[in-house]
């Protein structure tokens, strides 16, 4: 199953064809296997990685926010991580070991919009102790996937 | 013209003057001036270097790692190369007289044929083989003798094959598996059967295993741990193929002292040492690329099995080979030759191959195909392949 799911994460479009033969295996089972996966929650959804900085009328912006919260008595963090993910704003959430507890991913159509969310809605939710916010400037790498500077395959074409 | 042509051929030894171009030349010429062609005709890795060794021949240069290194190479390497050997191979080497640091494992086998064979001298080898071995051989005017492997074997050598080619001048076999360009691997009865065969003859053994990370499926054995064996193997090996760096030129030889020594006068005269550099980047790479490895590991496996199957569904016989990243498919089928089907499959859907017989004579009626290369490239390749042969047959 690992194998098939290390395909899937590097191209999740890949034809049942495909990762049959290469799994040395049917595509009814590879169907199958799929199917399972997502049927048990293991495959949540499928996604294009996307290089916005290079989209023409692009101008969403992204922030990192760290986030301070008080544990509940009951629940600990999950309650409140419930309640801030729920909101669409939020693209990415993680619960963090160090100087901080929940690191969350945030997109907006400018600025404005960021900051405005953090203060008007984040800060003031009960538990919530601090936020640091920081915007992203460029996106260099993402899951794994090169921006820019890809490497030119400068191999000779033919070669003994 | 006619003249000046005539005096400077004059001036080439005879026996360098006989020696054949490599066969897959032509071919280049022709893939070089298009540009659409899918090449699956490439013998080097597709992955980058890792980033980790590449990061640290940077730094070896920062701090000043560019000067001369003792001429068997450095200390370090060489003590990190005889733990490899020992936990790779299970053959143990002296660090400080059984290993030289070569300029890639073709610089090795040169100097190990000048080191060890003398004019008359035959030399057993199987084909289909690497381009360079019998060539290189006839440098030191030795005779390389040809003993053809066949599908029906898996291209694994045969010792009854071997037996017939034998005569009273000959004096070494040269071995190479995993095979480039068949991706045949030996077995460990195999391997029993070949060291017999070397003892009974008394034969010296060059064994070229620089594919021997690539393996997928089997036991990895190598003759030169076998007992008995060591005293008469010279074994041969590099960084290109396990770590992708192929541009690096690091190679390396291991042997009994007598013959490092022998072959270590050829290369403190010719070579003096291989790049400072690049055996900076070779000690990163034997202490933290085993996982580089792996992964490179893992993803030629997938590609394998995809193409195999997938010349297999086109009516291209074509076993599961079990090492390297070349697979060498029957394409008798067609009716075609090897350099007729390469040379079509070329002009007519522009995907580049090796015709088989670049790699001997019986390399006739197969092609070698690299899956060294990305997915998305080796399923248009295969598209493409499908369609001529079902023209072909139409």
């Amino acid at each position: 199953m690992e194998a098939l799911l290390n395909l899937l994460k590097q191209n999740a479009r890949e034809s049942d064809d495909t990762l049959a033969k290469m799994l040395n295996t049917t595509a009814d089972d590879v169907h199958a296997r799929i199917a399972a996966l997502e049927l048990s929650g293991v495959i949540r959804a499928y996604q294009a990685v996307v290089n916005t900085d290079i989209i023409a009328d692009h101008n969403d912006v992204c922030a990192v926010i760290e986030l301070r919260i008080r544990p509940e008595r009951e629940g600990g963090f999950d309650r409140i991580a419930q309640r801030i993910g729920g909101f669409p704003q939020v693209v990415s959430m993680f619960l963090m070991s160090g100087g901080y507890d929940l690191l969350l991913f945030v997109t907006g159509r400018n600025l404005q919009e960021v900051a405005g969310f953090v203060s008007g809605i984040l800060a003031p939710i009960d538990g919530v102790l601090s936020t640091a916010t920081h915007f992203m400037l460029k996106t260099y790498k993402d899951h794994g996937v090169l921006m820019t500077g890809e490497e030119n395959d400068q191999r000779l074409t033919i070669c003994p | 013209m006619t003249n000046a042509s005539q005096s400077v051929r004059d001036f080439v030894a005879p026996h360098v003057r006989g020696l054949p171009k490599s066969g897959i030349r032509a071919f280049f010429d022709i893939v070089a001036s298009r540009k659409d062609v899918i090449s699956l005709g490439i013998g080097e890795p597709d992955f980058p270097t890792p980033w980790h060794i590449r990061a640290r021949t940077i730094e070896a240069i920062e701090s000043g790692a560019t000067r001369y290194t003792s001429n068997l190479g450095t200390p370090e390497l060489r003590q990190a190369l005889a733990a490899y050997t020992e936990r790779a191979f299970h053959v143990g080497y002296d660090w400080k007289s059984e290993i030289v640091v070569t300029v890639g494992v073709s610089e090795a086998f040169d100097i190990a044929f000048r080191a060890t064979l003398s004019p008359g001298d035959e030399v057993l080898y199987h084909e289909p083989a690497f381009v360079a071995y019998a060539p290189l051989m006839r440098t030191t005017h030795a005779v390389p003798v040809a003993v053809a492997t066949h599908r029906a074997d898996d291209f694994r050598v045969q010792v009854s094959d071997l037996e017939k080619k034998v005569t009273p001048r000959t004096r070494a076999l040269f071995l190479n598996y995993p095979n480039n360009p068949t991706g045949a691997a030996l077995r460990r009865s195999d391997v029993e059967a070949l060291t017999a065969f070397a003892i009974r003859h008394d034969l010296l053994v060059y064994t070229d295993e620089v594919y021997a990370e690539l393996t997928y499926e089997g036991e990895r054995v190598s003759i030169a741990a076998m007992p008995g064996m060591k005293e008469r193997t010279i074994f041969l090996n590099g960084f290109s193929k396990a770590w992708s760096m192929t541009g690096f030129r690091l190679g390396y030889v291991c042997a009994p002292p007598a013959l490092t020594d022998a072959m270590m006068k050829i290369h403190q005269y010719g070579m003096m040492c291989a790049s400072s550099i690049s055996q900076a980047a070779g000690l990163e790479a034997l202490r933290a690329g085993d996982d580089d490895i792996a992964g490179m590991r893992d993803s030629y496996r997938l590609r394998r099995n995809y193409i195999v199957s997938s010349l297999n569904a086109m009516g291209l016989d074509c076993f599961t080979p079990p090492g390297a990243f070349y697979v060498f498919p029957s394409i008798t089928s067609t009716g075609l030759s090897s350099e007729d089907f390469a040379l079509r499959l070329l002009n007519e859907e522009s995907v580049a191959c090796v015709p088989g017989t670049a790699f001997g004579a019986c390399g006739e009626g197969h092609i070698r195909c690299t899956y060294a290369t990305g997915m998305e490239s080796l399923k248009k390749a295969m598209e493409r392949m499908g369609a001529f042969v079902t023209r072909l047959r139409a």
